[in-house]
């Protein structure tokens, strides 16, 4: 049962996230209509970079972290049965994520920091932005710190006992996040702000990518593990069932821990300030962070079977009959799976070195991204939602018939957004490009798909609506009593587990060795280059 | 613990692998002085063939245009890319080729690459570098080796810009 104070919080990082994703998918819209034929021509670009930058700040930064955040207390209490220690300082990093967002997005809406999400020096946008950032990040630290604390309070009190796994599972993610987000942390701290406050008036472009590399590829990783807690822990239980094992789960999340920050160079591969033996020991490794997906897509397959059998399914196929299709979790789950499996087969083209030749940093990057992300991940964002909401508000949540309305758009928008979108990119499309000429006979037979494209972002915008809609009923709903919220349990009991999947210490090791060894190297290497920087570039000309 | 070992080895074999193998040459570049001197000045960009048959291309690019605008390349040749911005980040991909290249001020990135059949294409700068980006669109021409070497022919430098 979660204690009042804590339901607050929750709702409180659930709200913001919501209301900035909504906020954020308009933009989105917005952003593909003005370059679509629908559109002729946009007088002022800049508008459209605001636009990008703000979208996908909020999408990349702001929403996956504000429902990490959230569900991470709810594990929090919810596994542990303890209260959540720290109460205070949870606010005090909710608060700094609200001001780091305000700072940063105050100068974006003012047309003085249209550098994007990824900022690349030398160009260089308002100050504020940069600290906004930093507080949003130094906020998201105070959490990682507690939920490293209230994990090592329940272990002294139950020592030996192995960790309930949503709770391992939780600081995996947040061990992961605090690590992943040095990268582009010391980059700001480092290279930029110095510059953007007046300090220095050069900068060293090349080796502030490789430190934005660090970040980048790692944050995929945080966007998907409520996702992946979910399948583990939730989807089971939600559609009767068991998991099919606990162990294959740690593995899985520990295996996340350590492959998924020294590859990030793989978005570096047509860079000419990274050399060819590192590029291909990130491909490499990159290969190996696909293990533990797998592992997930296994167990979890396993664990619906087994739901569809107790519930009476037969034979080899009879037990998908068998499964609760009109619970929205089961939808939700067999959706995201779907899209995973298409963005998989859309993912080793990306990771193969010479395949990416061909598409790197074009549409078909965007179209993958926003299948993968805004499809098989999100989907399951709005599953974790509905699954706890009831649990938050102490108030049913009777929509079902919405809920499986809102997922059903959701699946099919996402399918209409993505597919032209990747086509597209194959034709050659480039990224980041505020309109085309559609006039141009290279460019004309893209048209259409750009529209398509459109049309479902429609989709997607009213099913974001309805999402909303239920979260907001479940407020107006009668108030009931509460069941105990139960987490997925294992076919066999986890009554004792190795040292090595019950903490952390090895892991963080092995993650920390592995980032020094693959990105100690290269950032040395440029470092020691002479007259590598080069003069920054102000955003806004004055 | 096989888990353990394997990523063990796998640290052991990264070390010595790297100890074996030089990295590649990482080439700098000065942006403020690249039009003064250098193998980027204006009026070395463009196409030039080297000595053993084969064909360098020189570009430079910078807010919001490539120079030369328009590349002459010929078929069935080895071609070298040689690339450098000017100003801020850049890239470029030639639409159905696998040529594909992002440009870091600072350093120069070199792309090796071969042309089937004569085309006109399109090689549009494919990172932000601007609220100009939409317009920094460039073209490339393939044309057959013998067009190439009769238009090349005595030149130090061709291009397709008019
Ligand atoms: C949950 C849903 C979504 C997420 C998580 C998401 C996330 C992102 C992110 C992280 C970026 C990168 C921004 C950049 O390249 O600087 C982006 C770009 C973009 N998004 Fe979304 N997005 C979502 C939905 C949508 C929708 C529904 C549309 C419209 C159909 C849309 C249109 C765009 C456009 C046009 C870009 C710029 C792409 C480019 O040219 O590089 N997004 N999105
Ligand atoms: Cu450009
Ligand atoms: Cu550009």
């Amino acid at each position: 049962m979660l204690s009042n104070g804590s339901r607050r919080l929750i709702l409180a990082h659930f709200w913001l996230a919501f209301a900035a994703f909504l906020l954020a998918l308009v933009l989105g819209e917005w952003q593909m209509y003005i370059r679509s034929p629908l559109h002729d021509w946009i007088s002022n670009p800049e508008l459209y970079y605001r636009a990008v930058t703000a979208h996908g700040s909020a999408m990349a930064y702001v929403f996956p972290l504000l429902v990490a955040m959230g569900f991470g207390y709810a594990i929090a209490e919810l596994a542990l049965k303890q209260p959540l220690i720290g109460l205070r300082w949870a606010w005090a990093s909710f608060g700094l994520v609200v001001l780091g967002t305000v700072t940063a997005m105050a100068p974006v809406s003012m047309g003085l920091a249209s550098v994007l999400y990824t900022f690349y020096p030398p160009m260089i946008g308002n100050a504020f932005f940069y600290i906004g950032i930093v507080l949003v990040v130094v906020g998201s630290w105070i959490w990682v710190a507690l939920m490293g604390i209230n994990l090592n309070a329940w272990k002294k009190a139950h020592s030996g006992e192995p960790v309930p796994l949503p709770m391992f599972a939780n600081v995996a993610g947040a061990y992961l996040w605090a690590w992943t987000s040095v990268g582009a942390a010391m980059e700001i701290l480092f290279q930029i702000l110095p510059v953007a406050l007046g300090f220095k008036s050069t900068i060293d472009a090349g080796l502030a990518r490789v430190f934005f590399s660090w970040t980048l590829h790692a944050i995929v990783y945080f966007w998907l593990m409520p996702t992946y807690i979910a399948f583990y822990v939730l989807v089971p239980r939600a559609i009767g069932g068991r998991l099919y094992s606990d162990a294959m789960a740690r593995i899985s999340f520990v295996l996340f821990l350590v492959f998924s920050m020294p590859i990030g160079m793989h978005h570096l591969f047509q860079d000419p300030q990274v050399g060819s033996g590192m590029k291909f020991m990130h491909a490499v490794f990159t290969a190996m962070v696909s293990v533990p997906t797998l592992l997930t897509i296994f167990t979890i397959c396993a664990s619906v079977e087994i739901a569809g059998r107790l519930r009476g399914g037969k034979g080899a196929l009879g037990w998908i009959a068998a499964l609760p299709w009109k619970n929205p979790m089961m939808l939700a789950v067999a959706f995201s799976f779907v899209m995973l499996g298409f963005g998989g087969a859309g993912g080793l083209i990306n990771m193969s070195y010479q395949l990416d030749f061909v598409i790197h940093n074009t549409q078909w990057v965007t179209g993958h991204f926003h299948l993968i992300f805004g499809g098989a991940i999100v989907i399951m964002y709005f599953a974790i939602a509905y699954d706890l909401w009831p649990h938050l508000t102490g108030r049913a949540l009777e929509s079902v018939r919405l809920m499986r309305a809102q997922l059903w758009l959701w699946f099919i928008g996402m399918l209409v957004v993505t597919f032209p979108w990747h086509f597209v990119g194959i034709l050659g499309m480039p990224r980041r490009m505020a309109y085309f000429d559609y006039s141009h006979p290279a460019l004309a037979p893209q048209a259409i798909y750009v529209t398509v494209t459109f049309v479902g972002g429609l989709l997607l915008v009213a099913s974001a609506v309805l999402f909303i809609l239920v979260l907001v009923r479940g407020h107006l709903a009668n108030r009931i009593t509460l069941p105990e919220f139960r987490f997925s349990t294992p076919v066999h009991a986890t009554t004792r587990v190795p040292v090595a999947l019950n903490s952390f210490a090895l892991w963080i090791a092995l993650m920390i060795g592995l980032t020094v060894v693959n990105y100690g190297f290269p950032i040395a290497q440029l470092m020691a280059l002479p007259q590598t920087s080069v003069p920054a570039v102000p955003s806004v000309v004055k | 613990m096989g888990i353990v070992a394997l990523l063990v080895g796998m640290m052991a074999y990264m070390s010595l692998h790297w100890a074996s193998m030089p990295p590649s040459r990482i080439e700098t570049i000065d942006p403020a002085t690249l039009h003064i001197a250098g193998e980027f000045v204006e009026a070395n960009l463009g196409s030039g063939v080297e000595p053993n048959g084969s064909v360098t291309v020189r570009v430079v690019g910078n807010r919001y245009s490539f120079t030369p605008q328009c590349l002459l390349v010929p078929t069935d040749t080895p071609v070298t890319f040689r690339a450098t911005s000017a100003d801020v980040v850049h890239g470029f991909n030639i639409a159905k080729t696998n040529v594909n290249v992002m440009l870091v001020p600072g350093y120069i990135a070199t792309f090796k690459t071969k042309f089937k059949e004569p085309a006109d294409l399109e090689m549009p700068c494919h990172e932000f570098c601007g609220v100009g980006h939409a317009t920094m669109w460039a073209h490339v021409k393939v044309v057959d080796k013998a067009e190439f070497e009769k238009q090349a022919g005595g030149k130090r430098r061709v291009s397709c810009v008019k």
